[in-house]
């Protein structure tokens, strides 16, 4: 759509900018105060430059936090969106199955995250939940509170029953705006199950995956509650991601110009990779524009 | 679940596959209704766990392991519906979820309809900027916020909750709206102006009816994240705002964790989530595309 030239939209942006000023800026400008400055206690405050940041790249423990949470997020996205796509394709089309379906699928995405976290704790325990008893049982050793890789599966599981449903979610409304004429012009050119997929519909998903992708990058980058309610970070520090590592530092220890340094770091990573995402996303909407 | 769904999805698979010969057809249907089935159960054995768990005593659950309760009780529920100290959660976590809802919708209205009819300078820099935001890890924003609101004397109110969770909902809403307004023609504004409607006007008894889809769905992705958030809301609040999600925690006590009335508060968590997509299922598939599609 081509649009008008008029400076004059400002003013009907200056509302949001006002909000986000007051909700982001603010305390953006504070976190970026506290990286620069130490203090000895008693509000009294003097100037350290870079100096927390140079601490922090030097911290074993910043690096290994980011490990932690780039596999995470690369483990999160390898499984959720092809498992994500592959639900879609065999979702009913439409009539009250459909929205049977949908209802459904949505529900763990309503789910507040920290009841996600108990109702997963509760049913991987080996005395009273469903999965730990079964696995039990079946003579599998599984506790999460004790063995590392029973955690990272557990909170990977986890992770993956709640926004599988966001993916495929996703990628069934792509599906839905493909038009019949496509199926059958393939169906005359006899074109196998495979090749409808990979000519037809992925294209026509390029971008909600585009949106599914950045969503689900985002969000498993920040992620906190749910992992902090099962596992609590542990055992060890075996699934402490960034942000359980941020708040620990931040408001338990109250080490301020090192979490404030972490934080600013921390964002910045996020937005070079969201930037890129974005960048690629906004392409595809020119190219399909024309 | 799985014989239902075989039924489910015969409908819509056979709409696709209709010049397929009836024998290659049943074992296709079946195969998607399988998927399907197996994915749904895997969705919702973890919620019929902890409802399971809620009709249970704590000895019951402690001592037996059933998959249905022998003795059903609903005394956990009755607790926590009973108890003043449990029920103001929800009416807290509802507050400012549903204000938060209505301050987003409001700001994000005129700047999703700036954003998608004009070009001014700088817009997409602003677009990308207030992306950004949504980008912003709570963690990164708990302390600032706590210092923040705790100076300007809005510390555990609702209206503090609600506009920190503006954060991350303002920008979602510009964004889900901006992709709707762009599916209205113009000409409908401009054939408006002709007709001598002020902006205003236009906007409320034109405009806005014909993106009501559009808003609902905003509306909710804005209760979602603001009721499934933790992190802020809990850091925000102390006494007098405090969110049902954070007064869970108070069920570890010295006997031990009260696994009843835990699951049982876990299960009224998912209702007002249960109610609002029942209501919204028809635009909950357009909505995840945020009007995308």
């Amino acid at each position: 759509m081509n649009k008008t030239v008029n400076q004059k939209a400002w003013f009907l942006v200056l509302p949001v900018l006002v909000l986000v000023a007051f909700s982001a800026v603010i305390p953006l400008m504070t976190v970026v105060n506290y990286s620069v400055q130490d203090t000895f206690g008693n509000n009294q405050f003097f100037w350290n430059g870079i100096g927390w940041f140079k601490d922090m790249l030097e911290e074993e423990r910043m690096w290994n936090a980011l490990w932690r949470q780039l596999t995470f997020s690369a483990i999160i996205l390898a499984i959720e969106i092809p498992l994500g796509i592959y639900v879609a394709l065999n979702m009913p089309k439409k009539g009250f199955w459909a929205s049977f379906c949908l209802v459904l699928m949505s529900l763990p995405l309503l789910i507040p995250w920290n009841v996600v976290g108990t109702i997963w704790q509760i049913f991987g325990r080996v005395d009273i939940g469903l999965l730990g008893y079964t696995l039990d049982k079946l003579g599998i050793s599984y506790n999460y509170t004790q063995d590392i890789v029973a955690a990272w599966v557990t909170v990977i599981v986890m992770d993956v029953w709640h926004w599988t449903s966001l993916v495929a979610l996703l990628a069934y409304a792509g599906l839905q705006s493909i038009p019949d004429a496509y199926y059958q012009a393939a169906k005359i050119d006899q074109a196998s199950r495979w090749k409808v997929f990979r000519y037809i519909e992925l294209p026509k998903m390029a971008g909600v995956l585009m949106i599914a992708i950045l969503l689900r990058f985002m969000d498993s980058f920040m992620i906190y509650t749910e992992p902090f309610v099962v596992t609590g970070g542990g055992p060890g520090n075996a699934t402490t991601f960034l942000s359980i590592d941020l708040v620990k530092m931040a408001l338990g220890q109250f080490d301020l110009g090192p979490a404030a340094a972490f934080s600013i770091m921390y964002f910045l990573v996020i937005l070079l990779i969201s930037w890129v995402f974005y960048t690629v996303m906004t392409n595809l909407d020119k190219r399909d524009g024309v | 679940m799985t014989d239902t769904s075989i039924q489910a999805s015969a409908p819509g698979q056979m709409a696709t596959s209709e010049s397929k010969v009836a024998r290659r057809r049943t074992p296709k249907i079946k195969g998607s209704a399988v998927v399907m089935g197996l994915y749904l159960l895997f969705l919702l054995l973890p919620i019929y766990w902890l409802i399971n768990m809620s009709l249970k005593t704590n000895t019951e659950i402690l001592g037996t392991f059933s998959l249905f309760p022998r003795d059903l009780t609903l005394a956990n529920y009755v607790k926590i519906l009973t108890d003043e100290s449990w029920y103001i959660g929800y009416i807290n976590s509802l507050i400012y979820v549903v204000m938060n809802t209505v301050i987003s919708l409001v700001v994000a209205l005129p700047a999703a309809y700036a954003f998608s009819r004009y070009s001014f300078m700088g817009d997409k820099h602003l677009f990308f900027w207030l992306l950004t935001n949504r980008m912003a890890p709570p963690a990164v924003f708990a302390l600032p916020f706590f210092q923040l609101y705790s100076s300007v004397g809005l510390f555990d109110t609702h209206i503090a909750v609600a506009l920190a969770h503006c954060l991350f909902n303002v920008p979602l809403a510009v964004w889900i709206l901006e992709g709707f307004m762009r599916g209205v023609p113009k000409e409908i504004d401009e054939t408006a102006y002709l007709d001598g409607y002020s902006f205003p006007r236009f906007f409320i008894r034109i405009f806005t009816p014909l993106i009501a889809s559009g808003i609902g769905v905003a509306a909710f992705f804005c209760f979602m994240f603001s009721w499934v958030e933790l992190l802020l809301s809990r850091t925000l609040t102390t006494v007098d705002a405090k969110p049902i999600a954070a007064i869970m925690t108070r069920t570890q006590g010295a006997a031990g964790i009260d696994w009843g009335v835990l699951a049982a508060a876990g299960v009224l968590t998912i209702v007002p989530g249960a109610l609002v997509i029942y209501f919204v299922r028809n635009y909950i598939a357009k909505g995840f595309a945020l009007g995308r599609v």
